[in-house]
């Protein structure tokens, strides 16, 4: 028949440096500890990161001499754990969780707003495809069509910079974009929208 | 007459902790000295 050394003796001697008598007191009440941690969490990493803190806690204290011994390490140990437990789950209810599913997609709201690879190589795509198309077009279109669209004019701007009136640097731009949307017809052009 | 009632499912699971997780407390306990300084405890890890 073994012999059972009692808890508070392997506590004495491990405060007095035996680290024997701590592998003896973490084998003993291993599990009993991590079934009850187990019971509450209900997840085996998140059990085995309570115990270990939990040995933690108790090493530290028995280290610094603050423990006193009362005959009652185990339940002094649980009420440990116990804590821990609490602090978890309220840490837990503290930091908003989401879950992906067919309905909701968190990338959905939070994004870094730039272009994935493919939409990018689309819109390159079609920008020039836009461009080879303004080139087609005649001169004076071409060009109120570029000073607004690339170079961000107003049609005072343009007006002043081409020489003509508002009303004629209009109608450029208007007979510009009836003349885009003709050829995009007659060339089948699919511009997709990204 | 049958069975209406449902077996009562075990909900205590007998579970321990990793033997990693033990070597690795054993393994911090040997590596943490307590210096005592004018009552002040400071923590050394010797590792």
């Amino acid at each position: 028949m073994e012999l059972q050394i009692d808890d508070s003796v392997l506590v004495k001697n491990y405060i007095q440096g035996d680290e024997r008598s701590l592998e003896i007191l973490i084998n003993r009440h291993n599990q009993r500890i991590s079934s009850f941690i187990y019971s509450k969490v209900l997840n085996q990493s998140i059990t085995d990161d309570i115990f270990q803190d939990t040995f933690i806690k108790v090493i530290r204290t028995l280290k610094r001499g603050s423990y006193s011994e009362e005959g009652k390490f185990l339940p002094w140990v649980m009420r440990i754990a116990h804590n821990l437990i609490i602090d978890y789950f309220r840490k837990k209810n503290r930091l908003p969780k989401f879950e992906c599913n067919d309905n909701f997609n968190i990338f959905s709201i939070i994004g870094d707003g730039k272009l994935n690879a493919e939409k990018q190589l689309i819109k390159n795509q079609i920008d020039f495809d836009i461009k080879l198309m303004i080139e087609e077009l005649p001169g004076d279109q071409q060009e109120v069509i570029t000073m607004r669209m690339y170079k961000d004019m107003s049609f005072k701007e343009i007006s002043e910079n081409t020489g003509v009136s508002i009303n004629t640097a209009l109608g450029r731009m208007r007979y510009g974009l009836i003349n885009l949307r003709k050829m995009i017809e007659k060339h089948n052009i699919v511009l997709t929208n990204y | 007459m049958e069975k209406i009632y449902a077996k009562k499912k075990q909900t205590c699971e007998l579970v321990n902790a990793q033997p990693k997780t033990v070597q690795f407390l054993l393994n911090y306990s040997k590596s943490l000295h307590i210096v005592d300084y004018n009552g002040l405890k400071f923590e050394s890890n010797k590792n």
